[in-house]
């Protein structure tokens, strides 16, 4: 169980950082330019950010140990190799729901 | 740099309904991608145990799919509401690179359509307009706002909309049905065809292998700390203009 204020807390500082940080360029600081290496390193933010929140899940056993969980490892792999071959993010999903639905289903 | 707004810009600044309904248009195609997130997250916030009234706020005042998935990961996993909000603002920091680049598209603006359009500047909404002012540089301010506009409206409007279906379809789904790893598969999802070039790749890679090590670390901190080392790390390899000097 998750506390209700806790829930709310979260909603509603990260609905403030988030305008923040959307509003920053537009607004508060309209008219200056981002400098060259920061939009580099914003670059790189999705691309570092997402992997290391998706690596401990998929070698998680969800009880803060690491584990080789076949279903989740193969899953992860699928849904990869799926979004890198067709560049497309909604094919990724597919294969990646999908293969993790036929895993668990063939009780692998 | 000229900041002073000048007259007939001010005048051009009213969005404009053609503006608008072009965006609208454009909008179409990727609401096939912004409702199956929305409908993703619905369920996934109501089997983690939000109400729908949460979940309905979480969608409507953050309106950014990775960073509400990232905080509702947190949130389950017992993270202080610091750590999940940290997380998610920094899932949101490529948004800073959004407002950047298009507030250059948007000079003379007036401060309120600004402090609007900040609500509205989501990943679909920049790109599509970031091409359409590059295909079409002659358009009147008007017209580029009524776009930007026309698109971050209905995308979402139809975000909040899908999260509704699924936290309804959610509530009707059982506990148990290893719905967790959903979330992981998402984030898949949504970097696999991001993952171009050295660069990205070792950033992915340290980032990744950081947070695995340093998964034991309490608050989830490890993640904020494998985040940074993978930017970092991208960031160290030069691009390919240094590289021929």
């Amino acid at each position: 169980m998750i506390p209700d204020w806790k829930i709310w807390t979260v909603i509603a500082g990260l609905a403030v950082v988030t305008y923040l940080i959307r509003f920053s360029f537009i607004g508060l600081l309209a008219g200056r330019r981002i400098p060259a290496g920061m939009t580099r390193a914003l670059g790189f933010v999705p691309v570092a950010v997402l992997p290391a929140l998706i690596a401990p899940i998929v070698l998680s056993a969800g009880d803060g140990s690491l584990s080789a969980d076949p279903q989740r490892i193969i899953t992860a792999m699928i849904a990869l190799a799926a979004g890198a071959a067709t560049r497309n993010v909604l094919a990724a999903l597919v294969a990646g729901l999908a293969t993790f639905l036929v895993l668990g289903a063939t009780g692998l | 740099m000229d900041q002073r707004p000048d007259q007939t810009a001010m005048q051009a600044a009213t969005v404009t309904r053609h503006g608008f309904g072009a965006g609208l248009l454009a909008a179409l195609p990727v609401l096939l991608a912004v409702a199956p997130f929305g409908l993703i997250f619905g369920i996934l916030a109501v089997e983690a145990g939000l109400e729908i009234t949460q979940t309905m706020a979480m969608s409507s005042v953050v309106i950014a799919g990775a960073s509400q998935l990232a905080a509702l990961q947190l949130l389950t996993e017992h993270a202080p509401a610091l750590i999940a909000i940290l997380t998610g603002a920094v899932v949101n920091l490529r948004m800073a690179m959004y407002s950047a680049s298009i507030a250059v598209h948007w000079q003379s603006t007036p401060m309120h359509w600004r402090m609007l359009a900040a609500i509205v500047l989501t990943d679909q909404s920049y790109a599509l307009s970031i091409q359409r002012y590059r295909r079409h540089p002659g358009e009147s301010l008007g017209d580029r706002l009524g776009f930007f506009f026309g698109v971050g409206s209905l995308t979402c409007c139809v975000w909040i909309l899908a999260t509704y279906l699924g936290a309804t379809l959610g509530n009707r789904i059982p506990p148990g049905w290893g719905l967790d790893f959903v979330v992981p598969i998402t984030f898949i999802a949504i970097v696999a065809p991001m993952l171009r070039g050295r660069a990205n790749l070792l950033a992915a890679a340290v980032a990744a292998t950081l947070a695995v090590l340093l998964s034991g670390l309490p608050y989830g901190m490890g993640l904020l700390v494998a985040a940074a080392a993978g930017i970092e790390a991208g960031f160290l390899v030069p691009t390919a203009k240094e590289h021929n000097q």
